[in-house]
């Protein structure tokens, strides 16, 4: 029976929009509205969607960095939504961020090494030899054996990331968040990464919240996928059933553009038309309806819930 | 009838700072004809940009000197034009799409002020006809209400809304050869679909050329009729798109196209990767660009630069084929 490592319910997360006349009610950006995952122990989920639908939002309520405006974070059976700082230090220990931009992710000015002596040291290992062996330890484990006493500047983007990542690692987390790890990486450096992320899991044991908007990759890399748009979670299912047999109608048009690679016959795109409309006042009902050529009357009245169709596939639309 | 538009001929570029030569690119030959389209792929620092750059005659010198080569633009060498030539063929013959669609607008003007001025300065038309025509630019584009849009500033539109407007601007003379550098990696996916196709079907319209330049092997593989890859300032294989993705040739356009997660793979299957950094331009000096990161490197590879050999339909530039 697997664990439910984090679960989060209908997280909210506002951001309120400066009011420049008194008087009116104030408008917010409903960056999150109300999402529902979970992570079980030793899976990884993968989160898709494209820009401004709430993807790093959703990271960084669920890390408390920022605090949600409604709805529940249960990390390791404990309600984490209204820790205070001391407590959620304790919390930390156990879930960690890697962030997409290693070039902005690490402090110029010290040495690698010494930014991962630090990270023991604050969480609470008192002895300077032992922090010493712990970071070597953590060099070799991601592949940069020897090289801690190295500005970050000396490294390439590939190499920064895998700092990053034992950074991440250095107080032994069970949840590894990482949001976009590879986009900022060249092609021929994201295997290496990839490679890396999973040989970490196997051996660690550990569980990953992982975001891309590069689909082959999500594919590959993730147990379970979960599809994000306008703030709102569309479609999970199983990697290999959502990727086989897509329902909803926005993650049908998503994975016909990403492109296959090596195959001659070029399969038919669906193309959406317009964009996005805003997350200040989003659409009524099913917020997809405007650029779904399926909508119905229906759509535009009643919000759909998320329901089950089989193989631990459960998807949002009224039509499915 | 094959018409070719464009013929680069051995071109190098190099970058000069302080004492240092640095060659951003070296050797670099690809032909283009009417109603092709070229895909450009390669990671950060191969020298695509520099190369669509140099056609373009923008590149600032000092630093860049292009040091050797021709690019024949129907069959005029353009490295002799004067600037003034230059400013004749710029947006008329050739025009170009960058990656970043906000800082390629000008902000305090409309888009209909900036449409119009590239019909003005090069097809003398009046203040109104330029607008009218701006308006059908628009309408080409796909952009919804385009009488509104010529008096809106760029701040005002989506990011795939402006690159719209500068590829409505890009195509407003009716060039011969449009250069898209990076066109869509600022965008969404949803939306890149959407430019891509329109890139293609404004192509098909006018009987333009494009080359397309990308970091991604998907859209090339899209949109491409011929595509060269490059590796550190040389292309290390090209050829037409089919043979180039089904049946790659050399190790590193091999290793790329393995690196990526394929949409039928098996999870349990491990990536293959490839080795090592992405060199620095300038960083490798003598023998074959790639061969630290080779698994085929031989002895030959490290002394001397290999030549370019017609393997099946590709044209390889690796020692293990001569």
């Amino acid at each position: 029976m697997s664990v439910k490592l984090l679960e989060v319910k209908n997280l909210k997360k506002y951001f309120p929009l400066k009011k420049y006349l008194p008087g009116n009610d104030t408008d917010y950006i409903k960056a999150v509205d109300g999402i529902d995952f979970y992570i079980n122990s030793g899976e990884i989920l993968g989160l898709v969607g494209e820009s401004g639908c709430g993807k790093s939002t959703t990271v960084r309520t669920v890390l408390r960095l920022l605090d949600p405006t409604d709805g529940m974070i249960i990390f390791e059976g404990q309600d984490i939504t209204r820790f205070n700082k001391k407590q959620l230090r304790n919390a930390y220990k156990h879930m960690q961020l890697v962030f997409q931009d290693p070039y902005a992710s690490l402090n110029p000015r010290k040495t690698v090494g010494k930014a991962i002596d630090e990270v023991l040291a604050v969480h609470g290992m008192k002895n300077k030899m032992q922090r010493r062996e712990t970071v070597q330890a953590l060099f070799g484990m991601v592949g940069l054996k020897g090289e801690e006493n190295k500005y970050p500047h000396e490294f390439s983007g590939g190499q920064r990331q895998r700092v990053v990542i034992a950074r991440a690692l250095a107080v032994n987390p069970k949840l590894l968040i990482c949001d976009e790890p590879v986009s900022a990486l060249d092609v021929s450096i994201q295997a290496q990464i990839i490679n890396l992320l999973t040989d970490l899991k196997n051996r660690l044991g550990l569980s990953y919240l992982f975001i891309s908007h590069d689909l082959r990759v999500v594919k590959y890399i993730s147990d379970r996928v979960a599809v994000m748009y306008l703030g709102k979670i569309v479609e999970t299912a199983p990697s290999e059933e959502l990727f086989r047999n897509p329902a909803h109608p926005y993650s049908k048009a998503l994975l016909s553009v990403t492109s296959e690679l090596g195959t001659v016959t070029k399969k038919k795109k669906i193309l959406l038309e317009g964009e996005v409309p805003s997350p200040v006042n989003p659409p009524s009902g099913c917020r997809f309806r405007t650029r779904c050529k399926y909508a119905d009357k229906v759509c535009s009245e009643i919000e759909p819930e998320p329901k089950s169709i089989g193989n631990g596939h459960y998807v949002c639309c009224h039509l499915c | 009838m094959r018409e070719e538009i464009l013929k680069v001929d051995n071109l190098g570029v190099y970058f000069y700072a302080g004492d240092r030569e640095i060659p951003a690119v070296d050797g670099v030959s690809f032909s283009l004809e009417k109603g092709e389209t070229l895909g450009i792929v390669g990671e950060s620092g191969c020298g695509k940009s520099v190369t669509a750059l140099s056609i373009m005659r923008l590149l600032q010198s000092p630093p860049a000197r292009i040091v050797k080569g021709r690019i024949l633009f129907k069959g005029e060498n353009l490295l002799d034009k004067s600037a003034d030539e230059m400013r004749e063929i710029r947006g008329k013959e050739i025009s170009m799409v960058f990656q970043e669609p906000m800082t390629s607008l000008n902000p305090v003007l409309t888009i209909g002020r900036q449409i119009s001025e590239v019909l003005i300065q090069h097809l003398d038309l009046s203040k109104k006809e330029a607008l009218a025509r701006t308006v059908e630019m628009l309408k080409l584009v796909k952009i919804p209400l385009p009488e509104k849009v010529v008096k809106q500033y760029p701040h005002q539109l989506s990011g795939g809304m402006r690159q719209r407007v500068m590829i409505a601007m890009a195509l407003a003379c009716n060039p011969s050869l449009l250069i898209a550098d990076e066109p869509t990696t600022a965008l969404d996916v949803t939306v890149e679909a959407q430019i891509l196709e329109l890139i293609n079907e404004l192509k098909n319209k006018f009987h333009s050329s494009v080359i397309i330049i990308s970091h991604d092997l998907g859209i090339v593989a899209d949109i491409a009729d011929k595509v060269a890859v490059m590796y550190a300032g040389r292309i290390v294989e090209y050829s037409d798109t089919g043979s180039v993705f089904s049946n790659p040739k050399h190790p590193y356009t091999k290793g790329l196209l393995e690196a990526i997660p394929h949409m039928n793979m098996d999870r349990r299957q491990k990536l293959k990767e490839i080795r090592g950094t992405v060199p620095v331009p300038g960083e490798i000096k003598e023998g074959c660009r790639f061969k630290n990161r080779c698994n085929y490197a031989q002895e030959i590879c490290r002394l001397k630069e290999p030549p370019i050999v017609q393997v099946g339909a590709n044209q390889v530039s690796c020692w293990n084929y001569t």
